[in-house]
């Protein structure tokens, strides 16, 4: 197979990893939503700790645009 | 006319080209927008504590916001023993606020989507850490790579994991950043190229989706330099109480 073409093949596999950041966020905003909703009192105080979740599971997608990026352009 | 969405994170030299032993040490863009961050920090927190008063100013009360919201955040993530690093970890979170928040101009450029500059900052973070490890705990400090209440035969293989795990932390915690600026940054050209190129009749679309990414951008501008904040507090702590 040509170099360029097996490149973009693999470029768009590495993008298959943004599904598990997807599900690391939604799970993250759910469990987030229904512990809310089940006692209000105490959803306030673990608001920090939802960014910070979300920061991480958001930053495991971007590392696959990484891989994609160098696999594009630094081979 | 679509530019190259890479090309707001070229490095280009301002003014003469300089170097010692080889060594280029030109003044650049990127240098550029790191001295106008430290500038603003400077006079921020200059104006800010020049009058102290009871009943704050304006730009107190948002120096008392930083100042409280870092605080506490060491406090719970740390501890109170942790209060001599507070200047270190509030310089840390300033600092690449601030050259997050500029990189969102337009024509300007992000000094944090160089991976080399966060990746001198989680380097020096490593290498902090591990030396007040063993500051504090001497030798002990090697029981981190030993986590406790393990059956001994899966020792050998735990060992290897937590060693690989301590030492890939500098490269995850610069290339969440690093990525994270480059990714946000890339796909703002990328949507103001869509508004551009579809013009005055379909540009409406484009063009209000790159409102709401800037929303999203300035988001996780903040929530990138928090992140990296408490992870440093979360490794910092690992140093300071050995837990397992």
């Amino acid at each position: 197979m040509e170099v360029a073409a097996a490149k973009l093949i693999g470029a768009g596999l590495a993008a298959i990893a943004l599904g598990g950041a997807g599900v690391g966020i939604g799970t993250i905003f759910g469990n987030y939503l229904s512990a809310a909703i089940r006692n209000p009192s105490a959803a306030q105080k673990q608001f920090p700790t939802l960014l910070l979740g979300f920061a991480l599971a958001e930053a495991t997608g971007l590392f696959a645009l990484v891989i994609a990026l160098l696999i594009l352009f630094a081979f | 006319m679509a530019t190259n969405p890479m090309h707001q994170f070229e490095v280009h030299k301002i003014g003469p080209s300089l170097s010692i032993n080889g060594i280029d040490i030109s003044f650049t863009n990127s240098s550029l927008f790191m001295m106008i961050s430290s500038i603003l920090i400077i006079t921020f927190f200059i104006l800010g504590t020049k009058k102290i008063s009871i009943v704050p100013g304006k730009i107190q009360i948002l120096n008392e916001i930083v100042f409280n919201f870092i605080s506490k955040m060491i406090n719970e993530t740390v501890g109170n023993d942790a209060k001599p690093y507070f200047p270190f970890i509030l310089t840390l979170f300033v600092f690449i606020l601030t050259m997050n928040m500029i990189g969102l101009l337009p024509y300007s450029f992000t000094v944090t989507s160089q991976v080399i500059i966060t990746f001198f900052f989680a380097i020096v973070i490593f290498i902090g850490v591990t030396i007040v490890g063993f500051v504090k705990n001497g030798l002990g400090f090697l029981k981190i790579f030993v986590p406790s209440g393990i059956p001994v035969f899966l020792l050998p293989l735990l060992v290897v994991i937590e060693i690989i795990s301590f030492l890939s932390r500098p490269i995850s915690l610069s290339v969440r950043l690093f990525a994270n600026m480059l990714a946000g940054h890339t796909m703002l050209k990328v949507f103001g190229g869509f508004v551009v190129s579809l013009g005055i009749i379909g540009g409406w679309l484009p063009l209000s989706f790159s409102v709401a990414l800037t929303a999203l951008e300035i988001l996780v501008a903040f929530l990138q330099a928090y992140v990296f904040a408490v992870l440093s507090c979360i490794y910092l702590n690992d140093a300071l109480h050995m837990h397992h």
